[in-house]
């Protein structure tokens, strides 16, 4: 790891995981620069003219990782006992070879399964880099029954991805829009944080980043019990959503914006499955495209003990429950 | 030049330049800090600041539909206040966009409500409406003080050079310009009625449409916004003719404010009804989430605010003032400016409520931490914004009315 300073003595991180996740960004553009340049070589002209002009970066490129690297995850062999994890990645990698809008990411929750761990609370958190204020995937609670006889139940609520969204409407500067893959996203710098859409949600899923940080009121640096160093390392580091890098600076985005889960949409189109999927000890959440009838969440949303969360509101949500 | 006329003339100023004053530490707070300091958050994503919007934005629309009895109906017994309630009218939209501009999450990006308007919303329709209102406004007070301009032109003083500015070189009063300037001022306030009902109503609207909030989610929304609106506006309007019209202390100003008083008994009698129409009938538990937020205004922690607030001192002392002492132009001023003052409760009564019923039950006890409550009580930064946005909105009127010729008595004869 290493640490840059500013000059308001915060230390911004500069880790290991973010150098790589940058560099397979760059190696992502410098392998289209290749394959396009490969492309304009093939003609007759170019063939003789190129290799004389760009002669330094053919050589270059040629032992160039990305060139060989896979474009996802390398999976094993389907078996019939695999982690229904593999299978499901299987499905996202599947679907991302389709034009986008033939995907339709879906997400089912079994709330049999579902032990109220809030793994996936925090663990989505964790992934977003969310602060204090901000969470995408709370857990509800509800006790059924009178003592001695009394159960829980737990309802983890991502966003829906309304099918007809009714924050979407709300927004009076088109910053929100349902995607083709059925993703409702935000634009963080088209959004002037008037928080109407907030209301308009029917489940609560969108919350306002009112620029809170965990540190606010603990003892300042050098007094603290715990290393502030490592507390501001998370609440300084940049969030990746939608693919965009988006580091946490004073006044700026995604500060003063309205957010909310959006399917991990910056893993799914590297082959991976959502945070919340993948960290749920109970395997109690499944993910995948519902265009696909041979995907997992397919065959799910098939079953009788389907539904949906306030299915009277016409929101047609794209998060199925099984009960 | 400020004329001081009397003691309490001098309260008022006094009021507005302190709780100006004190109100720049809030200001400063929501600048430097962003929305830190602010009690709304994720579940109560609109709190103090939004009620306070609509509040002005509503006293707005009231005071401008008056303006219009006298331009558009020609109503002789107002004549004397049309200026005054123009003014009255500015100065109270500028508040309420001032509050709602602090409101957003990125001031620097309002202009995208203009520019990249989604149609779709009726916050969008509703951007567009108040900037024409708001063109409209401007054009009719200078319309409607074009001929007291050029003599007070002739002035020497601040006054005379503010005046001698605004008319543009052009000092010509020849009764055909004084005609032009009336004929303009009944066309555009004809415009201007249905563009102040279409604006508050969309206003209103941008409440009633959201149906995942049974508390707002009513076609009477709009409707009650609107009646809400002509009678705080009309009441403050009252208020204000009452302790400044041109002619006060004459026969002629107290029969006004008498007329004005029995106005704004009918107005609050309509507005009780509508009401009493949506509470009971919300209250008849059909929707649970909508009768829980009634619930919670009649008998939840914030009661008095219900009870004491608006009906006490909103409804039932003022109709009790206006019912036995309508004849008493201290009276009438007494009850309009406490029907105006306590329609801030039934903003906040409008706003909160519909936010406090949690939309998802599990949702209250899922993650607690700052913003994620359905808890709220405005912050002390909060508060300062407000008293700063108000005194803004009075010193507006303080200055128009001393540096303009509002208070001229003599182009009103010209115009109605």
């Amino acid at each position: 790891m290493v640490y840059h300073e500013d000059e308001n003595g915060y230390v911004s991180p500069e880790s290991d995981e973010m150098e790589e996740t940058r560099t397979e960004v760059e190696q992502a553009a410098t392998f289209d620069r290749a394959k396009f340049l490969k492309k304009l070589g093939s003609t007759v002209f170019a063939s003789l003219l190129v290799p004389a002009v760009f002669k330094d970066q053919f050589s270059a490129k040629a032992n160039d990782p990305a060139d060989t690297a896979p474009e996802f995850p390398i999976l094993p062999e389907p078996t019939e006992d695999e982690d229904i994890l593999v299978r499901m990645m299987r499905d996202v990698q599947r679907a991302m070879k389709k034009p986008v809008d033939q995907r339709r990411w879906s997400m089912v929750i079994d709330l049999r399964k579902c032990v109220g761990c809030h793994s996936c609370t925090i663990s989505c958190a964790a992934e977003n880099k969310l602060p204090d204020g901000v969470i995408y995937r709370p857990v509800m609670e509800e006790e059924i029954g009178t003592y001695p006889h009394v159960s829980k139940r737990f309802i983890p609520r991502p966003c829906m991805q309304c099918d007809e969204p009714p924050c979407v409407d709300a927004c009076p500067v088109n910053a929100t829009w349902m995607r083709k893959d059925g993703i409702v996203e935000i634009d963080y710098k088209q959004c002037i944080g008037c928080r109407y859409c907030i209301t308009a949600c029917p489940y609560g899923s969108r919350v306002f980043d009112s620029g809170f940080s965990y540190m606010d009121g603990l003892p300042s640096k050098g007094e603290a019990y715990l290393s502030p160093e490592g507390a501001i390392v998370y609440e300084k580091a940049p969030a990746y959503e939608y693919g965009k890098k988006m580091p946490r600076e004073d006044h700026q985005s995604p500060i003063g914006n309205v957010r909310k889960c959006h399917f991990c949409l910056h893993r799914i189109e590297k082959g991976l499955l959502p945070q919340c999927t993948v960290s749920c000890i109970g395997r109690a959440t499944y993910f995948g495209d519902a265009n696909d009838p041979e995907s997992l969440v397919s065959e799910l949303i098939g079953k009788p003990n389907i539904m949906v969360l306030k299915e009277e509101m016409g929101t047609k949500p794209k998060v199925y429950y099984l009960v | 030049m400020a004329q001081v006329r009397n003691k309490r003339e001098g309260l008022f100023w006094f009021l507005a330049i302190a709780c100006f004053a004190i109100g720049l530490i809030g200001i400063y707070d929501r600048l430097v800090h962003g929305h830190v300091n602010a009690n709304y958050g994720s579940y109560i994503p609109w709190g103090l600041w939004v009620a306070a919007y609509i509040y002005m934005i509503g006293l707005s629309a009231g005071a401008f539909v008056m303006s219009s009895l006298v331009y558009v109906f020609k109503v002789k017994a107002f004549k004397k206040i049309g200026k005054l309630s123009l003014l009255v009218a500015l100065a109270t939209l500028v508040g309420a966009l001032v509050t709602i501009w602090m409101d957003l999450g990125h001031m620097g990006r309002a202009w995208r409500l203009m520019l990249k308007t989604n149609f779709m919303s009726v916050m969008g329709w509703m951007v567009w409406l108040y900037s024409a209102y708001f063109i409209l406004l401007i054009i009719e007070l200078w319309l409607a003080m074009r001929s007291d301009l050029v003599r007070c032109s002739q002035e020497s003083g601040l006054r005379g050079k503010i005046c001698s500015f605004l008319l543009f070189g052009n000092k010509d009063d020849s009764p055909e310009r004084q005609a032009k300037s009336a004929r303009l001022l009944t066309i555009l306030g004809t415009i201007g009625i249905p563009l102040a009902i279409a604006f508050h109503g969309s206003v209103g609207a941008i409440f009633g449409v959201v149906g995942a909030r049974p508390y707002w989610h009513s076609g009477l929304t709009p409707i009650i916004f609107l009646i809400g609106a002509f009678l705080s506006g009309g009441a403050l309007l009252t208020f204000i003719a009452a302790n400044w019209a041109p002619n006060k202390g004459t026969d002629e100003h107290r029969s006004m404010i008498v007329l004005l008083g029995k106005l704004l008994l009918a107005m609050l009698a309509f507005d009780t009804l509508l009401e009493y129409a949506e509470i009971t009938v919300g209250l008849w538990q059909s929707v649970p989430e909508e009768a829980d937020a009634l619930k919670m205004v009649l008998f939840g922690d914030f009661w008095w605010v219900f009870w004491i607030v608006h009906v006490g001192l909103g409804i039932v002392v003022p109709a009790l003032l206006l019912i036995f002492k309508g004849k008493s132009v201290r009276a009438v001023a007494v009850a309009g400016a406490l029907i105006a003052v306590t329609f801030l409760a039934v903003r906040l009564n409008i706003v909160l409520p519909g936010l406090s019923v949690p939309e998802m039950e599990g949702l209250l006890h899922a993650y607690s931490t700052r913003g994620l409550t359905f808890d709220y009580f405005p912050s002390v930064s909060e508060w300062l914004v407000f008293i700063w946005s108000i005194s803004l909105a009075g010193l507006i009127f303080l200055l128009g009315k001393t540096y303009l010729p509002i208070l001229d008595d003599k182009g009103n004869e010209s115009l109605s």
